[in-house]
């Protein structure tokens, strides 16, 4: 920790000074835009006490991309002090910090957030229910989720940032090797936002299960609710692995335990236990991508689904099977030939059921009425880089093999391959293929164009050469290198290609600042002439989502429907309305995120009154929500014909 | 038409209550996994002792089977708690809740003076691998069980509150679904810690 640990606030580094004001800037000019403009009580009454899918899914959008471009700055600090050898941009202090928070936000403050908001903004419009199963939980889960967040880039200005690696191995991890806050920080902050992601997992699997729409079964329901079905189950086993482990951490660090510590402890057990969730977690955060492509594919190849059977079940293997391969992130640990030998093979294994996907998404475009729009971009841009990242993961799982790959820039082009190529790709093709459901007008197009051209070509400018370099011998983690090694060229290239893709991301804010204003509108609620019951709505979805639930007949039942519409023979019926249940909006969730993140705070900096204190916070959050009677209201039937007829559909 | 709509919204409401209930077997499923990993870990470092003392010397056979009876009389009772909320008894109900509340605390009351006994005798979480493991596996259910102590005195206030209703029906279920389960947990706990210990 060297000079950082010394003070509360982080001091010595002229980057660190340059983000205190940046942050000191924003926060002043947030709170005059609200006061000058008198929007905090509308702050407060239609965003932080809602408990509304479509409002908490595009809050969890906005706090993703925010931790996008948090997590891309670092990104680019470290492919600066990479570009060239000997480089003294970031000390090797600041490096280290700098590799874990990025390693940290991009998949737990970025990549779950977002998969959290295409959760909760689509998969009720998808399965015809007008809310998730606990509407309650749902905003509990994204306040836990931001105050996690908060706290974890608190720790960028005030303690020091952790800096033993994106999963914290033990020993270094231990108090011994991180004094100081900055490890508490990473324990809080992933531990405060991963309970809401328990619950994440636990609400949308009850709503799958118990809120489709009637008619819809489980084999007529649309692909993407398959993914969230198969990557919530993965969540329901996977995370409280994680909630264990890091509780054992901080056990370790607080209490003076020895669980992992060298001498009485065994670090390997952390290792194991971590990588039991983390190996579980990219299957989590790849599957519903694999879900946004197999919709993307046949909306835009008009096609139903190819081998829509052979989907659902590669999904639901993938998911086994991604819990008995986490061995393979550590074959070096020397557990055996027999054991990593199990683990080789079930990791090539998974290849299987990823390799049908592919297939079955190239059969759908096979011969069918292609349309080029900005989410088919993003998906055609995925499959050969994704194919190419499941050919070196097939490599790396060959057990002899990867104690050369191990811990090099072979793995971690590879891991970015998948990671981009597989799940920014197809989140960010979601975001395109959804936005117009969540906000009621469509990206701009020549924008978008310039954003996936700048993304892509960076992507492979930038991971290409670190493949190459990987066979060089350059190891993960190194912050400068000498120019004996030979790495310059390659180390040069990647940083350019790295510059492009924020170039990609700099095209992207400014696509949806210009379309706020200039976007193409959509007053049809079906853009895209879609086949799934989200594009039988009006855009953006009334707060009570469906105003009769929809009768499921087929798989991709508003398609059908659309085909019965057209003959001149259909007649509809007049919608016969009734009183909407709804759940009340409460202050409640914010309030208990905000103890918790009092829990976290006080504890980090070895503060435990203030730890109970927020710890007693919670227990009366709890209690007071066990006390309230009247949870939810009815939306009378007058109201719903007013709203349908002022969103065009006839009353 | 009106019959088929207040048909139809109490069905709804119905559907509601199922909702709670199976997403608090789920959250059973994760709370099971975060005990196996405990279990694991304790497995796992057993026989990190370091030279100190063993389970053998430091459990008493007297406290743990105790605290084995009393929590299993406490979900007894809690059983019949249920009972009576089935057959509608109000008062009866209450009565058993407080009786397995005043269980719940005779045991974590024994826990406390048992951990207490352990760490005047130098056997703290911080001296070797082996009671780190303790410790947290055992806390942990110890921690479970005093927050199930203050949501079923919660309950209880509610069933004096407002009588027997749908709601509190599904609070009473829920919270004696929980109690079970700290039950079966400690019966691991009692085999695996305890009675292997002293063997």
């Amino acid at each position: 920790m060297g000079e950082k640990s010394k003070g509360f606030f982080v001091t010595g580094d002229p980057l660190i000074y340059g983000a205190d004001v940046a942050i000191i800037v924003t926060l002043l000019g947030i709170i005059i835009f609200l006061t000058v403009f008198k929007k905090w009580g509308w702050l407060w009454k239609e965003w932080f006490t809602t408990v509304d899918h479509k409002r908490i899914g595009i809050m969890y959008l906005v706090s993703s991309l925010l931790m996008l471009f948090r997590g891309g700055v670092d990104a680019l600090l470290m492919r600066l002090q990479l570009a060239a050898p000997n480089t003294h941009f970031l000390t090797s202090q600041h490096y280290n910090e700098i590799f874990t928070t990025h390693g940290t936000i991009m998949i737990l403050f970025m990549a779950m957030p977002f998969m959290f908001a295409l959760f909760n903004i689509v998969i009720p419009l998808q399965i015809g229910a007008r809310d998730v199963a606990y509407p309650f939980l749902n905003a509990l889960s994204f306040w836990l989720f931001f105050f996690g967040a908060l706290l974890f880039n608190l720790s960028f200005v005030v303690g020091g940032s952790p800096d033993a690696g994106w999963l914290s191995y033990p020993p270094l991890s231990e108090i011994a090797g991180s004094p100081g806050p900055g490890q508490n920080f990473y324990i809080w902050g992933i531990q405060i936002s991963g309970i809401g992601s328990l619950a994440t997992g636990i609400n949308f699997l009850v709503t799958i299960l118990k809120m489709r729409a009637p008619g819809m079964k489980l084999m007529k329901m649309p692909l993407f609710s398959w993914s969230v079905l198969s990557s919530c189950i993965t969540i329901i086993f996977a995370f409280p692995v994680l909630t264990v482990t890091l509780a054992l951490l901080f056990v370790d660090r607080y209490l003076g335990a020895h669980i992992f510590t060298a001498d009485s402890g065994n670090p390997m057990m952390y290792v194991n236990l971590i990588w039991m969730w983390g190996h579980p977690e990219v299957y989590i955060v790849v599957l519903p991508a694999f879900g946004i492509y197999s919709e993307i594919v046949s909306t835009f190849s008009k096609k139903k689904i190819f081998g829509y059977k052979s989907m659902v079940f590669s999904m639901m293997i993938i998911s086994i099977l991604g819990y008995f391969t986490w061995v393979h992130h550590f074959f070096t640990m020397g557990a055996g030939a027999d054991v990593n030998t199990f683990f080789a093979i079930t990791t090539m294994a998974i290849g299987i059921p990823t390799g049908v996907k592919i297939f079955n998404w190239l059969f759908t475009m096979f011969r069918g009425r292609i349309t080029i729009s900005q989410p088919m971009l993003w998906t055609i841009a995925f499959i050969p880089c994704f194919v190419v990242g499941g050919a070196t993961g097939v490599m790396l799982a060959i057990a002899p093999a990867d104690y050369q790959y191990h811990n090099s820039y072979f793995l971690i082009a590879h891991f970015h391959q998948t990671l981009i190529g597989g799940v920014v790709f197809g989140y960010l093709a979601g975001l395109y293929y959804w936005w117009p459901k969540m906000f009621g007008f469509k990206l701009n197009e020549r924008l978008g164009k310039w954003a996936f051209w700048t993304w892509n070509i960076g992507f492979y400018v930038c991971f290409m050469p670190q493949y190459a370099l990987g066979f060089m011998g350059m190891t993960r983690r190194v912050y400068t290198y000498g120019w004996d090694m030979g790495w310059a060229p390659f180390n040069m290239v990647s940083t350019v290609g790295a510059f492009l893709m924020g170039i990609g991301f700099i095209f992207q804010a400014w696509q949806i600042l210009y379309s706020i204003k200039n976007g193409e509108k959509d007053v049809t609620g079906d853009p895209w002439n879609g086949r799934t019951l989200e594009w039988s709505i009006p855009s953006p979805a009334p707060l009570y989502n469906f105003a009769v639930i929809p009768e499921v007949k087929h798989d991709d039942d508003w398609w059908e429907t659309k085909k019965a519409m057209a003959d001149s023979q259909y007649k509809k019926e007049p919608p016969q309305y009734e009183p909407i249940h709804m759940p009340k909006q409460s202050g409640i969730p914010f309030i208990m995120s905000a103890c918790w993140f009092v829990v976290g705070f006080g504890f980090t900096f070895g503060w435990s009154y203030v730890g109970l204190a927020g710890l007693l916070g919670v227990g009366l959050c709890l209690l007071a929500r066990s006390f309230q009677q009247e949870t939810d209201y009815y939306i009378p039937v007058d109201e719903v014909r007013k709203t349908e007829a002022s969103l065009g559909r006839v009353g | 038409m009106n019959q088929a709509i207040s048909k139809h919204t109490h069905e709804h409401e119905h559907h509601h209550d199922t909702f709670k209930l199976l997403g608090f077997w789920i959250f059973l499923v994760t709370d099971c996994i975060i005990f196996a990993c405990l279990f694991a870990v304790y497995a796992v470092l057993r026989g990190h002792t370091d030279g100190d003392l063993t389970g053998k010397e430091l459990f008493e056979i007297k406290g743990f089977t105790a605290e084995t009876f009393i929590l299993l009389t406490s979900s007894f009772t809690s059983g019949l708690a249920t009972l009576a909320l089935h057959k509608g008894k109000k008062a009866q109900l209450i009565n058993w809740l407080i009786v397995t509340v005043v269980l719940g605390l005779a045991f974590v009351g024994l826990e406390v003076s048992e951990f207490r006994t352990m760490v005047h005798e130098g056997a703290s979480i911080s001296t070797n691998g082996f009671l780190s493991a303790f410790f947290t596996l055992v806390g942990t259910h110890g921690l479970h069980v005093s927050f199930g102590l203050i949501w079923m005195t919660a309950v209880i206030l509610q069933i004096r509150r407002h009588g027997i209703n749908e709601k509190v029906k599904e609070k009473v279920t829920i919270v004696g679904l929980y109690w079970h389960f700290l039950d079966v947990v400690w019966i691991f706990i009692y085999t695996v810690v305890y009675l292997m210990g002293v063997m």
